[in-house]
């Protein structure tokens, strides 16, 4: 391994170290204060090796790596919203669990998983990345233990999970004997056996599990669940960094395959785009719960975002990288919205508490207005570039069903966006009293990031360009 | 640079007017008030320099701004204004500044936020009026529509709620299908011309083929006709209008249905002349239904504001069948039409508004024999009544018939039964007279107040405005001149039948 290729990982190896670092200072040293500081700076390392290694990309490591400025895209993508949940998860288990320290291994664990996820070009480093991502998740979803919403959804998120993996594996099993090799790009070089009936029903087998982590319909069962019974920066944690993981491998193997030119494939990722975006939306209207109704919604965004992936091209893959980053600045507001009103007891997740917010709080009601309006993709708001972005890719390609389906279901989707907007701005009923504050200092430091993502979600909704570009000048760096 | 201010100062000031709403509450409808008069100056000032121009100029854009937005779509910021814009930009103001006065004493609560929403959804439709960058239109289209939401959904009726719902819900899907189409517009000119660009001057010189002109005119022309609103689309108006507070009705009857004349003036004409000359008798047929079903309809109903709401369903017919009727006489008919309903059913709705006030319920059956109580209002509301009705004097008679005269040459028939909705509209603002003003007196349990100084300024400057339009149109109708050449110059081929 040469020193450029060390260097390429370096921010993936501080990613590593971070969940070892943590580990040590709980043996060491057991105040979540310190642990938090520090995860927060070994982030911000993160980021920083990222800058640091940005001029030798893109690098490969072979066979199972390639790091190039598409890793370092989702990369960054992941690594910021894991800043964020982290720094909404200090409040919210402060404020709960006795001992909340071996949260962040598992956070930092989960997040190296989805990292891996962006940079692998191979089989393995593909089924390591998903899997070290999941059961990370299956103990976080339940780390609150004496929840029974907690245990019940991790369990679901458990079995489902590993039934999935097991499709997988079995997928790639079959794609490796068809054409012997589990590199994508060496799959690629067969093109011949591209229509024959093994590959297609290997694909069809990891289109399961792919479908299950970004809960696709008809592999969405257990989104609503798991979204309610998680502790709400864990849901914030699969609603983000999952799906950023495991969408950012899904485009690499479809790229380097070209997966989209070959006609069942198309279809059947059409397919699943257009009954995501349908059904997902329709389930989410009637919700009285707020996580399961962004549950819902998310599964929708999903259908969108696949809507991106369809032309296969570089338009997509921008249009992609742009409403995902919208995607989640929206999402991580809205959950950060939800950490912050939960209770001790419970979190804050039936729309009836949130009645009449705007009155009492109500920085924190535009936050989550401003959240609102970006899911439906309204104007001013980064929401509506991306969709804009998402149906220009859609356009250009002529592929009408999707764009229309994605144009209807859209408008279903402002009605319950507005729901929890007219929610928030109703009469308010008797003030409810409020704990006290524990942590002020903490508190203050979380407004304030919500505050900024609301800002940022206002910058890239209004002046695009500075970060399309930044984003085309990533994507042009190399390709695996 | 000037219609940059123009839009900033309502934009700056209603973010002031929020700020201000804590330490400040009862007097940020000074800040309201004070910033949508300096746009009026501003855009009078405009009126009186352009007004000396020869009307008939090489080019019809009398202020031209451009900056760089998105270059990576090939989006910039780009603002313009000509006759027709400068014609609704001074009614935008105009319009304005009474919503700001006629919620004085009306809104009780949270004015910080209410003036905010009120000057932003001001913004958005001078925005609108103004945009000539295919994206920064549809953003300004919509930006009007959520500040416009918030003022019905907080400040409306007993059914605000779904009465908001129902108008975000049928504007944004229009909206969404308008967005389509100006993508597709603008990947089909991308691919003949070599440069991608949301502009308009470049996208007017794509070519296309009839069956894609048609469905991207058709993207176009929904968004338009569910605000105008044309009628199998026009659900939501009787709810959003009935429900919404006074200044909030007269901004939607005023204002935002003219944002769907202005589209289909703007866009769907010059982009797609062809296409839309071949579906005219069709939406000249959907407008004159239109004017016929409004008028019924506002015959039968028993809330004066959803009856009035109904008459803007029948007036805006008429903009429809002026349109597309595709002739000068027709198009200046057109452009006062806009300008005088903006005008009268907006003192229609103020004075309902008045009456709510007063009488604390939208029933006609209640009312009735007002006149001995409210002299001055029963004599302001008979003049808009005739208005409404096209009374001759009065402004909506020359637009309404200058329509008429120009849809004839191009269609006798629908003209013919167009004009029935002119009898029409006599019944349904007669009976709205007599039901309220007239007719015997019921006790009243507390003495009324008739109109005080700021109404009667209100309703002064209302009226005072209608009977100059309806003396002296030939202001509006010069201002319009240039826009309206260059509407018929490619003279579509309407068949003469």
């Amino acid at each position: 391994m040469t020193d450029h290729q060390l260097l390429a990982l370096l921010p993936f190896m501080v990613l590593a170290a971070a969940s070892i670092v943590v580990t040590l200072l709980i043996a060491f040293r057991q105040s979540h204060t310190v642990i938090q500081v520090t995860g927060f700076v070994l982030m911000c390392g993160v980021l920083g090796a990222m800058w640091f290694a940005r001029g030798i990309l893109p690098q490969e490591v072979l066979p199972l790596l390639a790091v190039d400025g598409f890793a370092a895209l989702f990369t960054g993508l992941i690594v910021f919203s894991v800043l964020v949940v982290g720094l909404l998860s200090f409040i919210y288990f402060e404020e709960r669990e006795e001992n909340p320290k071996e949260y962040y291994i598992l956070l930092f664990l989960g997040s190296l998983g989805a990292a891996i996820l962006t940079i692998s070009r191979h089989f393995i480093s593909f089924f390591l990345g998903l899997e070290l991502l999941s059961i990370s998740l299956y103990a976080l979803i339940a780390y609150l233990r004496t929840r029974n919403n907690a245990v019940e959804a991790g369990m679901k998120y458990l079995v489902l999970a590993a039934v999935t993996s097991a499709f997988l594996l079995f997928g790639m099993a079959l794609i490796y004997m068809e054409t012997g090799s589990l590199e994508f790009g060496g799959m690629a070089r067969r093109t011949d056996i591209i229509s024959s009936p093994l590959f297609l029903t290997g694909l069809g087998l990891m289109v399961v599990a792919i479908g299950f982590k970004l809960a696709l319909v008809p592999f969405h069962l257990w989104a609503a669940d798991v979204y309610q019974g998680a502790p709400a920066p864990v849901t914030a944690l699969i609603a983000t960094v999952s799906k950023i993981g495991v969408f950012a491998v899904l485009l690499r193997f479809a790229a380097v395959l070209e997966l989209q030119s070959y006609g069942p494939a198309l279809v059947l990722f059409s397919a699943l785009a257009v009954v995501s975006m349908i059904v997902g939306n329709l389930l989410a209207l009637q919700q009285q719960n707020l996580k399961r109704l962004l549950a819902y919604s998310s599964i929708a965004h999903l259908g969108y975002l696949l809507v991106a992936f369809l032309p296969g091209n570089e338009a997509g893959i921008e249009a992609a990288v742009f409403y995902l980053l919208a995607y989640s600045i929206t999402i991580l507001a809205a959950f950060g919205i939800v950490t912050v009103l939960s209770t001790r007891q419970r979190d804050a997740e039936s729309l009836a508490e949130y009645r009449g917010l705007f009155w009492r709080h109500p920085v924190m009601a535009l936050v989550l207005t401003v959240a609102m309006l970006s899911l439906a993709g309204i104007p001013l708001t980064g929401g509506f570039i991306g969709k804009f972005m998402v149906l220009t890719s859609g356009v250009q390609q002529g592929l009408w069903v999707p764009v229309i389906v994605l144009v209807l279901t859209s408008v279903v989707g402002v009605y319950y966006y507005l729901r929890v907007i007219g929610v928030l701005f109703s009469e308010a009923p008797a003030a409810v009293a409020r704990e006290r504050v524990l942590h002020p200092w903490f508190y203050a430091i979380t407004y304030t990031a919500l505050v900024v993502l609301v800002l940022l979600l206002f910058w890239i909704g209004v002046f695009p360009n500075a970060v399309l570009q930044g984003i085309r000048a990533f994507l042009e760096i190399g390709a695996g | 640079m000037i219609l940059v201010i123009l839009i900033s100062v309502l934009l700056v000031a209603g973010g002031l007017c929020w700020g201000l709403d804590r330490w400040w509450a009862a007097r940020v409808k000074w800040v309201a008030l004070l910033a949508v008069v300096i746009d009026l100056v501003l855009v009078a000032a405009l009126w009186i320099e352009q007004g000396g121009a020869p009307p008939e100029a090489a080019s019809a854009w009398m202020i031209d701004y451009r900056a760089e937005w998105i270059s990576a779509f090939g989006i910039s910021f780009h603002l313009a204004m000509d006759g027709l814009s400068l014609v609704l930009l001074l009614l935008t103001f105009f319009l304005g500044a009474l919503a700001v006065l006629c919620s004085w004493n009306e809104v009780r609560e949270r004015h910080g936020f209410y003036f905010f929403n009120l000057l932003w959804t001001l913004a958005g439709i001078a925005g609108v009026f103004v945009a000539l960058d295919l994206f920064l239109f549809y953003f300004f289209w919509e930006v009007m529509l959520v500040p416009m939401y918030f003022l019905i959904a907080l400040w409306g009726d007993s059914n605000r709620r779904y009465a908001a719902f129902k108008f975000f819900l049928f504007t944004q899907a229009g909206g969404l299908f308008m967005l389509v189409a100006i993508l597709a517009l603008y990947l089909l000119n991308g691919v003949q011309s070599g440069t991608y660009s949301f502009d308009y001057n470049h996208l007017l010189n794509t070519s296309l083929d009839a069956p894609a002109a048609r469905w991207i005119m058709l993207g176009f022309l929904v968004a338009f006709a569910v605000k105008l609103p044309v009628v199998p689309l026009h659900n939501w108006l009787p709810d959003a209008h009935s429900e919404a507070p006074t200044a909030g009705s007269l901004i939607l009857a005023g204002l935002l249905l003219k944002t769907g004349a202005y589209g289909i003036l703007r866009f769907v004409v010059p982009l797609f002349p062809e296409a839309a000359a071949a579906i005219a008798h069709w939406a000249m047929l959907l407008g004159v239904i239109g004017i016929l079903y409004g008028a019924v309809l506002a015959f039968a109903q028993t809330d004066i504001k959803r009856l009035i709401a109904y008459t803007s369903v029948s007036h805006m017919g008429f903009v429809l069948l002026g349109i597309f009727a595709f002739s000068e006489l027709a198009l200046q008919g057109v452009v006062l039409q806009m300008v005088t309903h903006g005008i009268s059913t907006g003192a229609l709705f103020l004075l309902a508004g008045m009456l709510k006030e007063r009488l604390h319920t939208r029933d006609i059956g209640q009312m009735g024999g007002l006149w001995t109580a409210l002299p001055s209002m029963g004599g302001v509301a008979l003049v808009f009544a005739m208005a409404s009705l096209g009374l001759p004097v009065l402004g909506s008679f020359i637009a309404e018939f200058l329509v008429l005269m120009g849809a004839f040459p191009v269609n006798a028939v629908l003209t013919v039964v167009a004009s029935l909705g002119l009898v029409l509209s006599a019944l349904y603002s007669l009976r709205l007279v007599q039901k309220v003003f007239l007719g015997p007196a019921p006790v009243a349990a507390h003495p009324l107040r008739d109109l005080g100084t700021r109404e009667k300024i209100i309703m002064a400057a209302l009226t005072i405005s209608i009977l100059w339009l309806g003396l002296y149109p030939q202001p509006v109708i010069d201002m319009v001149n240039g826009t309206v050449a260059q509407l018929t110059r490619p003279a579509p081929a309407v068949v003469i039948r």
